[in-house]
């Protein structure tokens, strides 16, 4: 039995981490990292320099635990183009192929087993994500640089 | 680095708040692997491993299951027949590199300072110190976490976990990550199943099995005497289907294309 794990976690543009949400682990900072370098590079190839909302998806097979990767973000954007930007994660299902009867099913991480055959080679159609999925960027009115 | 005060405003960055630029907003979708940087570096040290013909397997589990160890056990089992080179991955300290090389094989550390895993830019450093030419077998002997290495592509052919017998039989349903990216899992320190009582092996195996993959699990006892012979058998397969043609371990192979 897992515990719940939200559908959608949220990170406001304002939102200031607390102490009690500094329990962040040096994973999700570097994947932080990789994400905010990729939403840089797609805001400066756009001519944009205010990211506004960055969506990503992440699936329960990904090795990132979402409001970990939440906590981090908060830390991780600070003095970027990114630093207002608000962080919404959807979290997948996870969702298995059966390579016996072809059935798809949904299931739990650690048990990857047929729900309809209870076949145990299986490949995982989704719920492995980790996945950079919309960008929402502001642009300037002209493109005079600024101050 | 202040989180609460907004301290990180500067004069630089200050023209970067929302609220100051006029504009309009432009979504877009970008359906991008978040570990795509990694990702490519990974597959440009797969082409290089595969021009150079070298088998390279990324060797996993928790701190102190025994990797070294049975690194070592491999090494003096194999060394007359194959040629080997390792890559070892720890925070800190190059004991492991040192025991390796103790074999006569070459091995090259690299010390993450507080990165918990490797990933494909460390080993393509580490490529830069080390000649695949000739090479039969490389391993990479990764930071010990059941966590994070899963993640990272490294541009390897293999992934192996050892589950120690010291540790939970329950382990597989416990890190469903690592366990179902391996293609094979090496129960270690199986000489000790004798006089552990809460270790069973055929609960570890129904716990792998519901990963969905039919992952094999193999016994290695790597000190004392040795007992490595699945495991050896497992090693020799994998280098006999990464290269079809046959020739004589020691030979010298022209660079040739996949």
């Amino acid at each position: 039995m897992r515990t719940h794990r939200p559908h959608r976690l949220y990170v406001g543009a304002h939102t200031r981490t607390r102490p009690r949400l500094t329990i962040h682990s040096v994973h999700e900072l570097s994947v932080c990292q990789a994400l905010l370098a990729q939403v840089a590079e797609i805001a400066a190839g756009r001519g944009a320099i205010v990211v506004e909302r960055i969506t990503i998806e992440l699936g329960p097979l990904c090795g990132v635990e979402p409001a970990l990767l939440a906590s981090a973000f908060a830390i991780v954007r600070a003095g970027g183009c990114a630093a207002e930007a608000a962080l919404v994660i959807e979290s997948t299902t996870v969702t298995i192929g059966c390579m016996a009867c072809g059935a798809q099913s949904q299931t739990e991480p650690n048990r990857l087993i047929c729900a309809v055959c209870g076949g145990f080679r299986t490949r995982v159609v989704a719920g492995d994500e980790m996945r950079l999925r919309r960008v929402e960027l502001r642009m300037p009115e002209s493109r005079s640089p600024v101050a | 680095m202040c989180q609460t005060c907004g301290c990180t405003i500067t004069p630089g960055n200050a023209g970067m708040r929302g609220d100051n630029i006029a504009g309009h907003s432009v979504v877009i979708d970008v359906l991008q692997d978040l570990l795509a940087a990694n990702n490519q570096v990974a597959v440009h040290n797969r082409e290089h491993f595969d021009e150079h013909g070298v088998l390279v397997i990324n060797l996993m589990s928790s701190p102190g299951a025994g990797k070294t160890a049975l690194l070592e056990a491999t090494i003096v089992a194999l060394r007359d027949r194959y040629r080997i080179a390792v890559i070892e991955g720890d925070l800190e300290t190059d004991n492991d590199a040192a025991r390796i090389r103790a074999h006569g094989v070459p091995a090259i550390q690299i010390t993450t300072g507080t990165a918990c895993h490797l990933d494909a830019h460390l080993v393509h450093r580490a490529l830069h110190d080390l000649s695949l030419t000739g090479l039969d077998l490389l391993f990479i002997e990764n930071v010990g976490n059941l966590v994070c290495p899963a993640s990272f592509d490294l541009g390897q052919h293999r992934n192996v976990t050892l589950l120690s017998v010291t540790e939970g039989d329950d382990k597989p349903a416990k890190y469903p990550v690592i366990f179902r990216a391996s293609d094979l899992v090496v129960l270690s320190k199986a000489d000790l199943l004798d006089v552990l009582e809460d270790f069973d092996p055929a609960r570890a195996a129904a716990a792998l099995r519901a990963l969905g993959r039919d992952t094999p699990m193999i016994h290695t006892a790597a000190r004392r005497m040795p007992a490595i012979g699945p495991w050896l058998d497992w090693l020799e397969q994998e280098m006999a289907a990464w290269r079809p043609v046959a020739r004589s371990p020691r030979s010298m192979m022209a660079s040739v294309g996949a």
